[in-house]
C-alpha cells in the first residue's frame, strides 16, 4: 500500500508500470485517474487545499479498509494539492487483485471515500472571480452504497 | 490546544492556526467560546450544518469531549478527489 501526498506532478505510465511491477498473482490491475475539468472555458486555475497530517491518516485508513473488504494485492493513492490548471492531473487510485471485480469496486469505494472523507477543499479561480467548490449531497449518498 | 482552520472557515477567520487555552467540554462548547470572543467567528460558525470538525486529526461531530485534546479543526464538508 502506497499513500503519497504532493504538489508535483506524477507520472501517469511510470506509476501504473511501478504499481503493478513483479506482481504475476494479480491478474487484475484497475486505474483511475482525476482531472482538473473546465467545461466551459471559465477556469483558470483550481487550488486545492488540504490538512497536511490528517490527510496521509485518512488516506491511510480508507485505502486499509478497502483491503480488508476486498482481496487485494495492493493500493496505490496519490492526490495533488496547490494550483493546477485545466486538464492536469489532480490524483490517482490503483487496485491490483487476482480478479477484476475485486479490483474495480475497490478503485470505486477508494474513490467514493476519497471524495467526501479526505480532507481537501478545492477553490476555483475563474473568469468571474473565485469560489469554493461545494460539496455534493449525492457524493455524502454514495457512501450508503457501501 | 490548537485551532487549525481550513478553506472558507480558514478566509473568514482570517488565519489558519492559533493556539488557545480553554476549559471547553466538548467541541460545541469549544465553539460557543469562540463565537464570543468576536464577529468573525460568529459568522464563521453561524452554520454549524455546513461545518465539519476533526479532532487530534480524526473527523468527529460538534459533541465529541475535549479532555486530553491537542489539535482541533474546523473545515466545510471535504471535495477529494
Amino acid at each position: 500500500m502506497r499513500i503519497v501526498v504532493q504538489e508535483a506532478p506524477f507520472d501517469l505510465g511510470a506509476e501504473s508500470d511501478a504499481f503493478a511491477a513483479g506482481r504475476h498473482d494479480m491478474g487484475a490491475v484497475v486505474t483511475f485517474t482525476g482531472v482538473v475539468r473546465d467545461v466551459n472555458d471559465q477556469l483558470d486555475v483550481m487550488e486545492i487545499e488540504h490538512y497536511p497530517g490528517m490527510t496521509e491518516k485518512a488516506l491511510t485508513k480508507i485505502a486499509t479498509e478497502a483491503m480488508q473488504r476486498w482481496s487485494l494485492g495492493d493500493v496505490l493513492v496519490i492526490h495533488r494539492f496547490g494550483r493546477l490548471a485545466p486538464g492536469d492531473r489532480i490524483m490517482m487510485v490503483a487496485t491490483a487483485a487476482p480478479h477484476r471485480r475485486d479490483a474495480f469496486e475497490a478503485a470505486d469505494f477508494l474513490m467514493d471515500y476519497l471524495k467526501s472523507r479526505a480532507p481537501f477543499w478545492k477553490k476555483e479561480h475563474g473568469k468571474d472571480g473565485t469560489s469554493w467548490v461545494a460539496a455534493k449531497d449525492e457524493d455524502e449518498d454514495a457512501l450508503s452504497r457501501w | 490546544m490548537d485551532i487549525l482552520y481550513f478553506a472558507w472557515v480558514r478566509e473568514r477567520i482570517g488565519l489558519p492556526k492559533e493556539r488557545i487555552t480553554t476549559d471547553a467540554a466538548t467541541v460545541a462548547d469549544l465553539v460557543a467560546e469562540l463565537i464570543a470572543r468576536e464577529d468573525r467567528y460568529a459568522v464563521a460558525f453561524s452554520d454549524l450544518s455546513a461545518l465539519r470538525v476533526a479532532v487530534d486529526q480524526e473527523l468527529t461531530d460538534f459533541d465529541a469531549p475535549l479532555s486530553g485534546v491537542r489539535e482541533v479543526a474546523f473545515f466545510p464538508p471535504m471535495t477529494g478527489g
